[in-house]
């Protein structure tokens, strides 16, 4: 945003990939599923689930993608910048892109309008397209409620309780109302549309769940209808299968039903597919359905009604916890899924996987008080997760647990540990882990003016095998309501805030060792210095910034400044502060030590900023400016009050993402083919490191993951792969212990063994 | 408009029988409904489905089948008989008997010149229509097993027969099997242990046969080829009915769930010639079997064990909103079942194999049981007359403190044989018949016994029964209407016609003569109220008023007649009314309302002042606060004699319907 700085806040993934239909296609070999996301256009493989490639150029938000009706490989996407582009998306390569003369055809407020525009063949890259007519007015904004019919001769819209239709050639329009009001109180208004590809019948949706298939409706009063019902809410979105033998329907159930269109009372039904379903498409062929759904998913689904792939984007439905980051995976972990974690690979823009806490199947229907996880906390190592999953905040009987899992290496995930029902009288506030390497302590302050210390022993009655969680000490302050708690960053001080109290208690004895106090008003946010800084802690209230030393006890400085959201870089003394000013929110970065900020950025974003995280980086930069130097080992990640996940990139940072886009670009001029990409990179790599020197430490067991070899085979998506037969060797290779001598006698001539796998599926050596 | 005793009736536990069968005769707009108690009634389409004629009949005929050849009306029962009914005087003309066992199902041919009937035995037999009768002409070739439904094609050469499993097309030249055109009915999705019954068959003029079974399916064949061209699952029950469109574009299908699904034959691509029966609506008025259905040009008419009439507008065939586009659900009949003495305060109501007398005013009840079959009674004062199919009889009835005790009065004149209508004078000296082609019965009563008098005949010689009979308080005048919209004066004391009210287009449904001016009143079918001077023989001021400004919208889409109209004593321009949903009181004194105003408007004149009231007020004053209602009366003392008869109850009397799953259960 603020270029001359060097310094830019950048949309870091996380995009909504469920906003628009996506749309199938298929080369001679491989199916692409592409999709509208933020501002790009994603083509993924629906085989693999990979992203292939990314349709990069428009400005704003891509508001739909359809195929080339004349050629399967090309799509058009229109955007909300008012452009219209032709792709070729088995290269990523933008072929053309039409200027709609009007923006306001594609963002207009309120009226929305139907028109047809006319692309104009020309050779030009960059073309006006000034042709246009209007076809329907005030249609709704959705384009689910707009479908085409058999062979383009119609078109029909639904808006309100009116399915209007518009038939291209006569130039006739025929407009079907529903009763406003039923005598049952149905609520018939439509919601979605579509068109049989073959027969003259239109089907719509009802926001009470029914499905009418409307014929004849070229007639004003003959037309005709029959009503299907099974939805129990509004009726999400409709589609006609290819040929027309079936109509895929979808809403907040999530489940899909396919209604067989000779025999209207038989249908199938796929459950439990995920959140509410708002798009289906199917595949040219017929072979493939796709769902799309309100929590970011992409299901693949085989028209036999078998899931085939999932396509998982960052859920970003209602967070409680914190946004927090893995220290095992460095994924971002927050709510995802009702009553679920996810943890989503920020570099890899990809769901890692979802953690189900609350082990209870999630019922679709609005109006349920289900249980959700509110609040979560990590060890320092990641061994450690507790979590706290709530219901019945609206009504005054509250049901909730604190729930601690544990790291299992053999397994690769969390497993439960301990259950702890009703940890708390009331909502359990705030937690944390003790950050001493010592004891594994976790504090949980709550509205019962109460904190309570948990430890992890071994319970002394039952004798049982493995140690379990138990209350350590139960302490309060005078009847006051804890809000935060904090651990100094070397575990022997804990600081809990009363109110406009806080509070410093020894961990090891839990004696209350003093209290601080810096009236008017709450303490919002409590936390101490890292580093160097760690005699200091840092406290929020509605209107200034605290710093107080522990070792003297007393406020080293303060300002005046409305912080909404404190966090502190654990592995610099960076502490950013974000703070709201007229609508914007400004983000300060300090440390604890001298109250002069390192960083300012003023109006980082609109509107509040809702959490944010400190991410380790992989690598550290080597930034030398003084300003950006606290994005040097850390990344700064935060959520607005829109939900997007935004972060700071800096101008190295960009310019190295491009140069390694430039490396992957293929060169047309030498034959360099993605396969000799992978192999050639991979011995260069090799040679580099024969070269650096042999001698690293060879006892410990590589595991397969660190492989560059694998890595690539891994990450590279199957259809560009070659055949699994020649990669063989190298996979094997890597996967054996490397001895020093006698790998150099394999790696001099790694491709000497000519290679193929039997029929049998056993890998046969031809012999040289 | 002034407050009154209620006396809150709820002891007639009246029970409407089960709709069997159904047929339109499509040139004078006459639905008749078969029942399984054997009563057949004739309702005109044209007339807001007014219920015209009941004939009644034994519960042994077991009725399944109706059939209309021309004007004449036959019916056809397990009871091995076919029956034609004597439309004029509302009674069976002859009985016939098939020789075949149980009859199934009996169709005419659209020429009319022959009925096929479906027996138990395998034989098809066919009758040829003569002026007078029906005359025996062969049997088709006899099959294995029961035929249960029938159709002719239009052309009258085939006859398509539904058996178990199979279905035949018959040759009516020859009476031959026409090919044995589906071996085998195949039951798809269904066990070939089980049977399966072809409970109705249609066969459209294009060769396509249409088949309902007992799987639940409605099935297209080809009749040439013998293949199925088309199946589809309608229900996991039975199919029971198939209607066809008069036009063939559109099927009425009823199942035993209660529902009626509609199939239209529609062009798959718009504007070409390619149709296809494709299923369309679903009509759910039913909540038990749907027993008959028919497709009545801008209608589909159902019946079933629920015993409700129900009439779905198809309302893309209908061009403006109004009585026609409103569903009707005719429960109750459109005539009075309930006799009231006002004076002294007895009630007898109508059973169709008893009558039951009670008192009012004191909690017990007395029962007068009789096996007697139907028709009409009255009583006033001391005496009590019914009449059945067959016979009519007369009661002198003493009631003397809690002793309640009838007399039959023995010698009565001859020819006071059957009644469709009785009524007697205002002091009980006269009793009047209606009797057959429109002539009224007069005797005397006196203590010795009843002695005729004469018989007064309309001067216009209508061959209809008379539905309504109405005496003038001082006993000059009588006033009787029959079927064809007539209303004829009998001037009583010369004991000859005296005038004929213009015929209004729809049928009496109720009529009085006022006791103080001579006016008749009359409601008919359609709503529309007329007053009619006796004494002058012209139509009233206000009647003419009426005509004039014409009545509320809202009063005009009530879809139910009115059924009896009683007058105040105490005022004279209090005219009370009651339908099955309300009761209503005009007071002709007071303008009549506006199209804009408000209808229902008694709450809003509660909550205005004194004064302004009266600017608000109009003629009618609905009160709906009862449930169903089958019988309103005004009593001398002012006290208000109402008689409800809950549809809930009725329906809890029902049998339990098949199960179904409902969501959410």
């Amino acid at each position: 945003m603020v270029e001359e700085s060097g310094i830019r806040v950048v949309r870091c993934g996380g995009n909504k990939i469920s906003f628009r239909a996506p749309i199938i296609s298929k080369d001679s070999r491989y199916e692409f599923l592409l999709c509208a996301s933020g501002d790009l256009v994603k083509v993924f493989s629906t085989s693999t689930e990979e992203c292939v490639h990314v349709l990069e150029g428009h400005t704003g938000q891509v508001t739909g993608v359809i195929l080339n009706p004349t050629n399967h490989l090309q799509v058009y996407s229109c955007s909300a910048d008012g452009t219209i582009r032709l792709w070729d998306f088995i290269d990523g390569i933008l072929i053309k892109f039409f200027l709609a003369v009007s923006k306001s055809v594609f963002v207009s407020p309120e009226n929305f309008q139907l028109v047809a525009l006319h692309l104009p063949k020309v050779p030009e890259q960059e073309v006006e397209a000034r042709e246009m007519s209007a076809v329907l007015c005030n249609i709704s904004s959705n384009p689910g409620s707009t479908a085409m019919g058999r062979g383009g001769e119609y078109v029909a819209s639904v808006m309100g309780r009116q399915l209007t239709v518009y038939f291209f050639k006569k130039l006739k329009t025929y407009r079907f109302s529903l009763k406003a009001t039923d005598k049952k109180g149905a609520k018939n208004a439509f919601t979605c549309v579509a068109c049989h590809p073959k027969d003259d019948c239109i089907a719509t949706g009802h926001e009470d769940g029914k499905i009418r298939l409307w014929r004849n409706f070229n007639q004003k009063k003959e037309y005709t209808y029959s009503t299907q019902h099974w939805h129990h809410d509004a009726v999400g979105t409709l589609c006609f299968t290819t040929e027309g033998m079936h109509l895929l329907s979808g809403g907040v159930e999530s489940v899909l039903v396919q209604w067989h269109c000779e025999e209207v009372n038989k249908k199938d039904f796929l459950p439990r597919l995920g959140g509410a379903i708002s798009h289906i498409c199917v595949s040219p062929d017929g072979q493939m359905y796709s769902t799309s759904h309100l929590d970011n998913k992409i299901n693949i689904i085989h028209c036999s009604l078998k899931l085939s792939a999932v396509i998982q984007g960052l859920v970003k439905g209602n967070i409680w916890t914190d946004l927090m980051i893995d220290p095992r995976t460095r994924a971002l972990v927050m709510n995802g899924r009702p009553g679920h974690l996810q943890f989503y690979s920020l570099q890899q823009d990809k769901q890692l996987y979802s953690l189900d806490i609350v082990q209870q199947e999630y019922i679709n229907q609005e109006g349920l008080d289900q249980f959700e996880v509110m609040r979560a906390a990590f060890s320092v190592g990641g061994t450690w997760l507790a979590t706290v999953e709530e219901r019945g905040r609206c009504t005054s009987d509250l049901e909730s647990s604190l729930k601690l899992w544990v790291y299992n290496e053999k397994a690769q995930s969390f497993e439960l540990n301990t259950t702890i029902t009703a940890a708390h009288q009331d909502r359990i506030m705030h937690m944390c882990f003790s950050p001493s390497t010592e004891t594994t302590m976790l504090v949980t302050t709550a509205w019962d003016n109460q904190f309570k210390v948990w430890l992890l022993g071994l319970d002394s009655d039952t004798q049982k095998e493995h140690a379990s969680w138990s209350c350590d000490y139960v302490g309060s302050y005078h009847g006051l309501q804890p809000t935060n708690c904090c651990f100094s960053s070397d575990g022997s001080l804990l600081a809990v805030s009363f109110k406009e109290v806080v509070t410093i208690w020894s961990s090891d004895t839990w004696e209350l060792l003093t209290t601080l106090c810096q009236p008017p008003g709450p303490i919002r946010e409590l936390c101490f210095g890292r580093l160097s800084c760690s005699k200091y802690l840092l406290g929020t209230t509605a209107k200034n910034l605290f710093c107080w030393n522990l070792l003297t006890c007393s406020l080293e400085w303060s300002t005046p400044m409305d912080v909404c959201l404190l966090r502190s870089d654990p592995l610099s003394e960076n502490v950013v502060a974000f703070s709201l000013h007229s609508g914007n929110t400004d983000l300060f970065v300090f440390r604890p030590s001298e109250p002069r900020p390192l960083f300012t950025q003023k109006a980082v974003c609109g509107g509040k900023v809702q959490r944010c995280v400190f991410s380790p980086r992989e690598e550290p930069l080597d930034s030398c400016d003084e300003r950006f130097q606290w994005l040097n080992r850390s990344r700064l990640y935060f959520l607005t009050e829109l939900m997007e996940l935004l972060t700071f990139s800096t101008k190295a940072e960009d310019e190295r993402i491009l140069n390694s886009r430039k490396q992957l670009l293929v060169d047309d001029s030498v034959a360099v083919t993605p396969f000799y990409l992978l192999l050639g990179k991979h011995r260069q790599q090799q040679e580099e490191k024969q070269n650096s020197g042999v001698s690293q430490a060879a006892d410990r067991v590589q595991p397969p993951q660190a492989s560059v070899a694998i890595k690539e085979l891994l990450h590279t998506p199957a259809h560009v792969l070659p055949a699994a037969s020649f990669l063989c060797s190298m996979f094997v290779n890597s996967l054996l212990i490397s001895n020093t001598g006698s790998r150099n006698l394999q790696e001099e001539k790694p491709f000497s063994f000519p290679l193929c796998s039997g029929t049998n599926g056993q890998i046969c050596w031809l012999g040289m | 408009m002034g407050e009154f005793n209620v006396h809150r009736v709820r002891f007639f536990d009246y029970m409407p029988s089960a709709i069997r069968a159904l047929a339109f005769q499509p040139q004078r707009e006459r639905i008749a409904v078969a029942r399984t108690d054997g009563t057949v009634e004739i309702f005109n389409r044209a007339d807001c489905f007014f219920q015209e004629k009941v004939i009644p009949g034994r519960q042994q005929a077991a009725t399944e089948a109706l059939a209309w050849v021309g004007d004449r009306l036959f019916s056809a029962g397990l009871n091995g008989e076919i029956i034609e009914y004597d439309l004029d005087n509302n009674k069976t003309k002859y009985t016939i008997d098939a020789y075949g066992g149980p009859i199934w199902s009996i169709t005419s041919n659209k020429q009319g010149t022959h009925l096929a009937v479906g027996c138990e035995d395998g034989t098809v037999k066919l009758f040829e229509v003569h002026e007078d009768r029906i005359q025996f002409e062969r049997n088709l070739a006899k099959q294995k097993g029961r035929i249960i439904s029938l159709s002719w094609h239009p052309s009258g050469s085939k006859i398509v027969a539904g058996m178990m499993d199979v279905i035949h097309i018959f040759d009516t030249e020859t009476g031959k099997l026409r090919a044995l055109a589906f071996p085998s009915y195949d039951l798809l999705g269904t066990s070939r242990s089980q049977e399966c019954v072809v409970w109705s068959v249609v066969y459209l003029s294009d060769g396509t046969i249409i088949s309902g079974d007992s799987a639940g399916k409605v099935k297209m064949w080809d009749s040439r080829t013998g293949t199925l061209i088309k199946s589809h699952q309608v229900t996991k029950w039975d199919v029971l009915t198939l209607s066809v469109s008069q036009d063939e574009t559109s099927l009425a299908v009823g199942t035993s769930e209660g529902h009626v699904v509609q199939f239209q034959f529609l062009s798959m691509v718009l504007g070409q010639e390619d149709k296809e029966w494709v299923r369309t609506r679903t009509f759910k008025n039913h909540t038990h079997d749907v027993r008959a259905v028919l497709e009545v040009n801008t209608a589909i008419v159902s019946g079933g064990m629920d015993t409700q009439f129900v009439v779905r507008p198809l309302l893309d065939k209908i061009d403006e909103r109004g009585q026609a586009s409103a569903l009707r659900n005719i429960q109750f009949p459109h005539r009075r079942l309930v006799s009231c003495a006002r004076k002294a305060g007895l009630l007898l109501f109508q059973y169709p194999g008893h009558l039951e007398l009670w008192r009012l005013g004191e909690s017990e009840g007395n029962g007068e049981r009789k096996r007697e079959n139907t028709t009409l009674s009255i009583k006033r004062k001391r005496w009590i007359a019914y009449s059945t199919v067959a016979s009519f009889r007369l009661y002198r009835l003493h009631c003397e403190n809690n002793n309640v005790s009838i007399i039959k009065v023995s010698k009565l004149p001859k020819v006071l044989s059957s009644a469709n209508q009785i009524c007697f004078s205002s002091d009980s000296s006269h009793l009047f018949v209606a009797s057959t082609c429109s002539s009224v019965h007069v005797a005397i009563l006196n203590q010795s016994g009843c002695k005729f008098v004469c018989t007064l005949k309309p001067k216009s010689g209508s061959g209809q029964a008379i539905n309504l009979l109405a005496a003038s308080e001082d006993g000059k005048w009588l006033a009787s209407a029959n079927s064809d919209h007539e209303v004829q004066i009998y001037n009583l004391n010369k004991m000859k016609p005296h005038c004929t009210v213009p015929v209004h287009s729809s049928g009496v449904s109720a009529m009085a003569i006022h006791p103080t001016t001579n006016n008749l009143f009359m409601v008919h079918a359609d709503q529309q109220l007329t007053e009619y001077s006796v004494e002058k023989k012209q139509y009233t001021d206000w009647s003419r008023q009426v005509q004039r400004h014409g009545l509320h919208s809202l009063w005009l889409e009530r879809d139910t007649p009115v059924t009896n109209v009683t007058f105040n004593p105490k005022n004279p321009a209090h005219i009370v009314l009651h339908d099955m949903y309300m009761f209503c009181i005009i007071d002709q004194t007071l303008p009549l309302p506006d199209q804009r105003s408000q209808f229902y408007n008694q709450l809003t004149l509660r909550s205005m002042p004194e004064k302004e009231r009266k600017k608000h007020s109009h003629a009618f004053k609905m009160c709906k606060i009862f449930k169903e209602l089958l019988f309103v009366e005004l009593m001398e003392d002012q006290s208000l004699v109402v008689v409800e008869r809950p549809l809930m109850d009725i329906t809890a009397q029902l049998p339990a319907p098949v199960r179904q799953k409902k969501f959410a259960t």
